[in-house]
């Protein structure tokens, strides 16, 4: 039987096709990168049919591509080298939330948005942690990225909140991990051996996680933003630093931008949020007061400027960060994700200026604190014009020359396009690449997943 | 307009899918019928922007069978439209029509579809049925011909002069517009297809010309206001036909009926009721309120809302033509067949509709879902009816 016949016995008639519409639609994504042919595309909806998926693509020797919303901008779930691409999206319940231990466990289709609304419904008191991302990103690709989230300041970044995990291995085994795999509750990661870490930031090329176990945090019922205005760089780290050690926090957006006109210094936008009006009024007070160690530097913006931030980022997802793929009218848009120690911002500030200019892109700084001040996620957004082949070939320069500013500077890359991940291991110890590589291979031996990721 | 009108835009769709959701992302599944059925991206309405341009536009792929039935499996419903946070979203729908109208050109378009658009060219409606016998619906009633001088013109449509289902509601308007008084006639087989599926599906030409028999017929009669049976005809008469007549949806006749007392429902209907928006009275002609304002009149109804109403609606499948071409197809996660499950969620009798074709497309599913002893479709002109004094 050939491989798309198979398919269509294991995951049913209209779930696998290999008709060159569907072929062309998930060879691509919305970001910068050549387009990289697909074969198949297959969408599972049971653990099982991963696992007689995977058995056949090692009796094949064919490779798979798990995709989860296809929102990494960065084609990590496109395949580098043909094969099946493996929609995870019918697998889309919401197994169980655990209200006292505070944690769902969705399957590995999930998006955020369907999360987010069932929460609202039933458990309103709780909420998760959400990328900037748009909702139909889902829970597990957005862990397995490493993403952050509006909760990142609070509690880390959203892989840190993983409590277990069910994964089909490559060799086609099922395996959970986490408490769950001795107990029936998927309450706890530690302590053990942290296993989960084999599979977070891996890009699909360790496993497929099937199942997940998310911590879920108290929802506050007031929330507010305050946004302060500075044309002084050099002062980022220290307010930071300032910031940060008041620990009252949900979020801290650093926004610079060349439209609209306001948006041209730097600004200070922390999240607030409370439990009473009372506490969120204190919170807000005690952050005001820090200009009084700044005076005359850093100031409090009012009036509709302020309205207009809350109702840029207040939203979660804030729509804001997606219409910045409409601004060049191209649709589409990628970013260098640096992830930057903080004192690092006033050196790579200028120079991310001058990328910008040298590229013709409007600039647009908008970087997110990650965990309470231990480093910030530094963006370089370019937008492209996905019909313009020439203007996406720059942005893919731009994109290069971003990765090597950001690594220069003793970062490293966030999601790291193909590219950027050989810039990376060419600096790697070179006994980690080893590592990586005895772990992949001890993983999966045929090599089916996702190759051309991580490869050295 | 042709797909070159929209080659500035076209490529600009991120595929971010905000557009897959209802402005809550309600969690009870996509609002986007045909992606929420097939799960496949290119079913979803980023993935059929990105396959027209791909293939209408820049040439990429070759225009396939595969494409039309992508294509043609889109009911129109506009949900994509609403959630689409793009300046470009009033595009979506029209996109999709001028690729239809590509198709058609090319002679790409799957049999059904090329079996619908015949048959109303030669017969004036989708299902081959004579022409002569479009208002046989209304023999044994007293609703006459439209004259002139009528006050209104009661135009029933395809579905609701030939569906055995759905010539119940058109009965049963008829009925009550005649208890109201108000002066009103039929065309009967003077009736012609109004061209709203036909445009749809991207047969301008067809369209233009039923379009130029029904306005040529319309002064020649003297009409000066149409009140429509379906959604799908007030959407073409009031939005695409010349404005020399006024248009009403009989929800919205009905409601004023009511509130000035032409209409007395206070025999009133003990029972509870939930009422499905359809897309073209809805989201695309925003008519929300008369519906609900004329249940919430009959006493003894109590209206309860599903999660997924007004502008987040699901459509049931019909639209688009999908009703008699069924490109969408059948099975569990047909969009009927969702929504009478939610229906029969709510704890509701009765399925209030106010539309022929969500009732057609209800009336099955509630069939195959084994629902039919549980949970009773009605039109809002059945529900009148019943309830006038």
């Amino acid at each position: 039987m050939d491989i798309y016949s198979s398919l269509v016995n294991i995951v049913g008639e209209g779930f696998a096709s290999n008709h060159k519409e569907e072929l062309y639609i998930y060879s691509r994504d919305s970001g910068a990168q050549q387009p990289r042919r697909a074969d198949y595309v297959a969408l599972p909806q049971t653990v099982e049919e991963i696992q007689q998926i995977v058995k056949l693509a090692n009796e094949e020797k064919i490779p798979i591509t798990p995709m989860g919303g296809g929102l990494t901008l960065n084609g990590l779930t496109v395949p580098t080298k043909g094969g099946i691409v493996l929609d995870m999206k019918r697998m889309d319940r919401i197994i169980e939330v655990n209200e006292k231990s505070r944690y769902a466990i969705v399957e590995a289709g999930v998006c955020q948005g369907a999360l987010q609304s069932y929460l609202e419904k039933n458990y309103p008191h709780l909420q998760h942690s959400q990328p900037d991302a748009p909702p139909t990103a889902t829970i597990v690709g957005n862990v397995l990225i490493q993403g952050h989230g509006h909760l990142s300041v609070t509690y880390g970044i959203n892989s840190q909140m993983v409590n277990g995990m069910e994964i089909v291995l490559p060799t086609g085994e099922v395996c959970k991990l986490g408490s769950c795999s001795i107990s029936p509750y998927w309450h706890a990661r530690d302590p053990l051996p942290d296993l989960i870490g084999l599979f977070l930031g891996w890009f699909g090329t360790t496993g497929i996680v099937t199942k997940l176990s998310l911590q879920l945090f108290p929802k506050p019922k007031f929330r507010d933003l305050l946004t302060f205005s500075s044309d002084d760089i050099d002062l980022i780290p220290d307010f930071i630093l300032d910031t940060t050690q008041l620990n009252l926090m949900e979020n801290l957006f650093i926004i610079s931008q060349q439209w609209p006109v306001w948006t041209q210094h730097v600004l200070y936008v922390p999240i607030i949020s409370a439990q009473d009006q009372q506490e969120l009024e204190f919170k807000i007070e005690l952050h005001k007061k820090l200009l009084r160690k700044y005076e005359g530097k850093i100031t409090l913006v009012e009036g509709r400027n302020a309205e207009r931030m809350r109702e840029s980022r207040l939203p979660i997802p804030p729509v804001s960060l997606t219409l910045f793929a409409d601004v060049k009218q191209g649709g589409g848009f990628q970013y260098t994700g640096g992830i930057l120690p903080i004192e690092k911002i006033p050196e790579v500030w200028p120079k991310a200026l001058e990328l910008y200019h040298k590229y013709g892109q409007p600039y647009i700084y908008a970087d997110q604190l990650l965990t309470s001040g231990h480093n910030i996620m530094f963006g370089l957004a370019y937008c492209l014009n996905r019909a313009d082949e020439q203007d996406t070939e720059k942005v893919r320069e731009a994109l290069d020359e971003s990765n090597r500013l950001i690594l220069d500077m003793g970062g490293i890359l966030w999601k790291a396009e193909l590219s950027a991940q050989k810039l990376m291991m060419e600096r790697m110890d070179p006994n980690t690449v080893k590592l990586m590589r005895r772990v992949k291979k001890a993983l999966d031996p045929n090599g089916i997943m996702n190759p051309g990721n991580w490869d050295a | 307009m042709a797909l070159e009108d929209y080659k500035n835009i076209i490529h600009r769709c991120f595929r971010c899918g905000y557009c897959k959701f209802t402005s809550d992302y309600s969690y009870l599944g996509f609002n986007c019928p045909v992606y929420n059925k097939y799960r496949l991206e290119s079913y979803s309405p980023g993935g059929m922007i990105w396959l027209i341009y791909a293939s209408l536009v820049k040439g990429e792929l070759e225009p396939s069978e595969h494409l039309s039935q992508i294509l043609y499996s889109c009911t129109m419903c506009r949900n994509c439209v609403e959630e689409c946070k793009f300046k470009f979203n009033e595009d979506i729908v029209n996109i999709l029509k001028a690729a239809r109208e590509e198709m058609v050109d090319k002679y790409l378009v799957p049999s059904m579809v090329n079996r619908f658009l015949t048959n109303v060219y030669d017969y004036g409606n989708p299902y081959r049925e004579l022409k002569q016998n479009r208002g046989n619906w209304a023999e044994d009633t007293k609703i006459k011909q439209y004259e002139k001088g009528d006050e209104f013109l009661y135009y029933v449509g395809c579905v609701g002069s030939y569906d055995t289902t759905s010539q119940k509601a058109a009965r049963a308007l008829g009925n009550v517009l005649l208890q109201s008084g108000l002066p009103f006639g039929i065309l009967g087989e003077r009736e012609l297809c109004d061209g709203n599926e036909v445009d749809m599906l991207g047969e301008r030409g067809l369209f233009e010309l039923l379009k130029e028999k029904n306005t040529q017929m319309f002064k020649e009669l003297g009409v000066k206001k149409v009140v429509t049976l379906s959604p799908h005809s007030y959407n073409a008469l009031k939005n695409s036909y010349s404005n020399e007549f006024e248009v009403f949806h009989y929800t919205q006749l009905l409601r004023d009926l009511i509130k000035s007392s032409k209409l007395d429902v206070s025999k009133g209907f003990e029972v509870k009721v939930t009422y499905h928006d359809p897309c073209f009275l809805g989201r695309y002609n925003n008519e929300y309120d008369a519906p609900r304002e004329i249940l919430t009149a009959i006493p003894g109804i109590e209206l309860i809302e599903m999660e997924r109403n007004r502008g987040n609606s699901f459509c049931c499948g019909g639209g688009g033509g999908n009703f008699y071409t069924d490109v969408l197809s059948s099975g569990k996660d047909s969009p009927s067949r969702i929504r009478v499950r939610e229906v029969y969620d709510t704890g509701a009798n009765i399925l209030a509709v106010a539309c022929p074709i969500c009732m057609m497309m209800f009336e099955d599913a509630v069939k195959t879902e084994g629902l039919e002893d549980k949970l009773i479709i009605k039109d809002i002109s059945q529900i009148v009816e019943e309830s006038l004094l």
